[in-house]
């Protein structure tokens, strides 16, 4: 029987074997030496601010496992012998494989701070770092986070639920400014301005993190000589490929493991996926590196094809994405890009008094739909990758918002609204498509 | 390795309580005292509508109070900040002595009423805690309180002023409060004012019947008893008796199938229900102790029906046992063939109605439907069996036996000790899940031809968990939310909690088309092409 090994049990390598299960029999190791049962990874800050326990963030129930035959193993692999196709690890004989899945996820990025090791100082991205941030924050009244993106949120959001205050290093003009047009980013800051005990430092970098006598970080210093006083530094600064223990062997890396469309690398038999492959080519207007829970999984799916004899390249639909920022919830579909492409208008939207904001950008010309940022209104994600299939116009997207809104019943509605703004604005006649609510209780067939 | 990291020691700053917190604990915790102090001792304190004031005030105030102090200043979201470092909510010491107390009083109120002062004075006359309910209760009702008054109103104000601190804690969204507004009214309105009032006119004066136009059966599990009969029907309690008798037949053989057709069963369980009201409610701080293991589920269903197919059989031998008798008082009205047809009747459409399921329904649980028609084949021949052997007991068994056992084991032990004493251990809805007849009853309904659903949004789970943590009827909504699927379950309530603590807006609580409905190979939006999703 053959043995497919996969390294790492993140939703990538998970995901991968639970579909090569589905199509097969072949006998699956996952080998990983951070947790036994895989956990959600994005649910981590909710075990430190006490809403989950940390076994309520694993999706399945111990006995998944058993029922689907796929071994566990909790050891670290020290190292890799592509052509004997042998695993070397650290307490476990070695395991020889015949399929090789490198799902190893990241690390967080640490670009050589002055005393950056010292103690105090971590990012997030492991159960152990989760553990380790557990006992560096024990009784502690202020940190600092480093880099403005999604963790960097999620940790003040986390500092915050233990009453330690934050202050948030962010080294662009706007908030997340690499991703998130101006109007958005200044939108999130709003929101975060609200909370209390969270100071945003825009324009700020990192010069020098100060230790006391214990090595344990008692202040760091920015670029423009502010001295602030922490016991704490978050580093947010990004994640890159956990690809360390592979460097110096005949498998091909950049930043991550180079892969090809199928996700193979240059070695017989080992394909990488999630967060540490990179593709030779990147696909659509995608990022080389994607480090995203939706495409982890997605990879893991293709890649179980290709195992189980369907040879698959990954062909990801429309761009997706969602997140959280304390209590503004973010979803986008299609591109929205920080920095608007030629050709392209926008069309922004926000309340007057609700925290809400959409963000369109379609085409100048031909009014063809390109994204969508919405913050604080859901949206129907089979809806807009419809559209986005289908190359609908702005005005067939927002003649139809009605029914592409994903809130809760009985939440206000903003469509009108936001349809009379855009007709103002580009002087257009685009009229909503009523829904009604006894048609959708009785009738509708959607 | 493992998870030996505690993470509520620090987390234990959460606890800190501000000034307003403490001012709303103090006035609850005077309350408590003395409830605690009349209870133990029987003191009769007075004058008793000075202390009934501090008592209710305490009770309906401190709550809020405390909620104010905790959610003040903060903009409006998600709450659950040290759920589970709080020894209340996590099983703690707190938790644990609040279940002791719950139960307690439970056991008191269903057994030892003395322990209240129930009637234990001269004359009849009231001692202890439910003496202060005098005055309370003359206005209301024109008479002196017992120990149910006293708890009804226990219940009423924990629904509406802990109802009015879950309207803070989860305050901008409105399908919340709606619900929360409407529970809160059925209780005090529905519940509470209205049978009183109308006991105060003596609308029960041949005898007594639930004047609680929400209790329906089977949850009223006495509803067609022979001596309720009777007693609605009596010509001193019209025309409240026939109305009421009415009304409850509509209720559950027409309104219940369509509503619960329409919406789902949300509309009593988390609506309208006084059950359900107190775990919506009360109950809120403990949803998230319910169990979501594949086993606790197993349990859930063999129960739960299991209640069900008792409750029915108990009814029907009931009123059985009823027309049997030589004489009764529905003759005036119609003879004892027309009650035997329709309890043959009833049986039928009942065995109907499952075969309909099993043929409409989609999904492997639907076989279940066909076990459902048996039973009821099985019954229908059985209660033949008794009718021409002029027997006067179907099914062989003493109905009035099996109506006091299951008061006993089903009405006071389950629902009340279970129910509502254990929700800091079992979580708040282990009456609704495991044993409400009512509960079970839509469940099928819901499961098998309804409207409703909760819909998936594409492909944006994260798997993080927080709706199956959060999900008071132990849902595993996790489960169907990351494979895309729609959650199509006979045990949801339709809280909409789950919805509201999603990060990520995945989860919508939906009335539509029943054509894929039920999508046991779903999509997962965004990896259209892949081949195992598209099959």
């Amino acid at each position: 029987m053959e043995h497919v090994v996969i390294i790492g049990n993140g939703v990538a390598g998970v995901t991968a074997a639970r579909h090569i299960r589905k199509e097969s029999d072949k006998r699956i190791t996952i080998i990983s030496s951070e947790s036994k049962y895989f956990f959600s990874r994005t649910a981590l800050m909710y075990v430190y601010m006490g809403h989950m326990p940390f076994e309520d963030i694993q999706p399945y129930e111990s006995h998944f496992w058993k029922k689907n035959r796929i071994d566990l193993v909790e050891d670290y692999v020290d190292e890799v012998d592509f052509d004997s196709k042998t695993l070397h690890l650290l307490q476990t004989p070695p395991i020889h494989y015949d399929q090789l899945i490198l799902a190893t996820g990241s690390k967080p990025n640490k670009f050589g701070w002055k005393g950056q090791d010292y103690q105090g100082v971590q990012g997030l991205y492991s159960k152990k770092d989760l553990d380790l941030m557990e006992r560096n924050t024990r009784g502690i009244k202020e940190a600092v986070l480093v880099g403005g993106g999604l963790i960097g949120v999620e940790m003040a959001e986390m500092l915050l639920s233990r009453n330690i205050n934050v202050t948030f290093l962010i080294l662009e003009k706007t908030f997340w400014g690499n991703v998130l047009p101006k109007s958005d980013g200044d939108f999130v800051t709003q929101h975060l301005k609200r909370h209390h005990g969270l100071t945003l430092l825009f324009e700020e970098e990192l010069d020098e993190i100060i230790p006391d006598d214990s090595k344990r970080v008692k202040e760091i210093k920015t670029k423009s000589g502010k001295i602030i006083p922490c016991q704490f530094v978050g580093l947010c600064a990004g994640v890159s490929p956990n690809v360390d223990f592979l460097k110096n062997t005949e498998l091909e890396i950049e930043r991550g493991i180079l892969v090809n469309t199928d996700l193979s690398t240059n070695q017989k038999d080992v394909y990488a996926i999630g967060d540490c492959a990179q593709f030779r080519t990147p696909i659509g207007k995608r990022a080389p590196i994607e480090q995203v829970w939706y495409t982890g999984r997605m990879m893991g799916e293709t890649v179980a094809q290709t195992i189980v004899g369907n040879k698959m390249n990954y062909k990801p639909s429309h761009w997706f994405n969602s997140a959280k920022f304390f209590d503004l919830e973010f979803q986008t579909y299609g591109w929205v890009w920080s920095k608007r492409k030629e050709n392209e208008s926008s069309f922004v939207w926000q309340d007057s008094k609700e925290e809400i904001l959409l963000h369109f950008v379609f085409d100048e010309n031909s009014k063809l739909f390109k994204g969508v940022n919405s913050f604080g209104l859901r949206l129907r994600h089979e809806l807009f990758d419809k559209w986005l299939t289908e190359k609908a116009t702005i005005q067939h997207v927002l003649k139809n918002l009605k029914i592409a809104n994903f809130d809760p019943e009985f939440f206000k509605s903003f469509e009108k609204r936001i349809v009379e703004a855009f007709n103002q604005e580009f002087n257009e006649t685009v009229a909503l498509a009523p829904t009604k609510w006894w048609r959708k209780l009785l009738l509708d067939k959607v | 390795m493992g998870t030996t990291t505690n993470y509520s020691i620090a987390g234990d700053k959460t606890q800190d309580l501000n000034i307003t917190q403490k001012l709303g604990l103090t006035l609850a915790s005077i309350s408590l005292f003395i409830l605690l102090l009349t209870w133990f001792t029987g003191l009769t304190l007075t004058p008793s509508w000075f202390y009934l004031s501090i008592l209710l005030l305490g009770f309906s105030a401190g709550p809020v109070i405390y909620a104010v102090g905790t959610y003040k200043g903060l903009p409006a979201g998600i709450k659950n900040n040290g759920v589970y470092f709080n020894s209340l909510t996590n099983r703690g010491a707190l938790g644990w002595i609040g279940a002791i107390i719950l139960t307690l009083f439970y056991v008191c109120l269903y057994w030892y009423g003395d322990w209240f002062g129930d009637g234990t004075g001269a004359k009849g006359a009231n001692e202890g805690t439910v003496a202060l309910f005098d005055p309370l209760s003359q206005m209301i009702r024109g008479k002196s309180a017992d120990k149910w008054f006293l708890y009804g109103t226990f219940y009423t104000v924990a629904i509406v002023f802990l109802g009015t601190k879950f309207l803070f804690k989860y305050r901008k969204n409105r399908y919340h409060f709606i619900r929360t507004v409407v529970v809160m009214f059925s209780q005090l309105g529905l519940a509470y004012i209205l049978p009183f009032v109308l006991e105060g006119l003596n609308a029960t004066s041949g005898g007594y019947y639930s004047l609680n136009p929400v209790n329906s059966w089977p949850l009223n599990s006495d509803f067609l008893t022979g001596y309720r009969i009777d007693a609605r029907i009596a010509p001193e309690s019209q025309p409240m008796g026939v109305a009421y008798m009415v009304w409850g037949i509509i209720l559950f053989l027409i309104i219940t199938p369509f509503v619960t057709y329409l919406v789902g069963k949300r509309w009593y369980c988390s609506w309208f229900c006084g059950c359900g009201g107190l775990a919506e409610t009360a109950g809120d701080n403990f949803r998230h102790l319910s169990d979501k293991s594949l086993k606790a589920w197993k349990i859930e269903r063999w129960l739960v029906h299991s209640v069900m197919v008792f409750v029915m059989l108990m009814t029907i031998a009931v009123m059985y046992s009823y027309f049997a008798k030589s004489e009764f008082k529905l003759m005036m009205y119609f003879p004892a063939w027309v009650g035997y047809s329709l309890l043959f009747g009833f049986l039928g459409l009942a065995v109907l109605l499952f075969l309909f399921l099993y043929f409409k329904g989609k999904g492997k649980s639907r076989n279940f439907m066909l076990v459902g028609a048996v039973i009821g084949m099985v019954m229908i021949l059985s209660m033949l069996f008794s009718y021409l052997g002029n027997d006067s007991q179907a099914f062989g068994i003493n109905s009035n036996t099996i109506k006091k056992g299951y008061g006993f084991f089903i009405g006071a032990i389950f629902s009340g000790i279970v129910g509502v004493g254990f929700y800091p251990l079992l979580g708040n809805r282990v009456w609704c899940r495991f044993g409400c007849p009512m509960a079970g009853y839509m469940g099928i309904i819901q499961r098998f031809k309804s409207r409703f659903r909760i819909t998936t949004n594409g492909g944006q789970c994260i798997s993080c968990g927080n709706c199956s943590t959060y999900c008071e009827q132990g849902i595993d909504v996790r489960a169907y939310a990351q494979k895309g699927q729609n959650i199509v379950r006979a045990a949801c309530v339709g809280c909409g909690v789950c919805t509201s603590v999603c990060p990520r807006g995945v989860l919508k609580l939906e009335n539509g088309p029943e054509e894929g409905r039920v999508n046991d190979n779903p999509i997962i939006i965004g990896h259209d092409e892949h081949p195992t999703l598209r099959r």
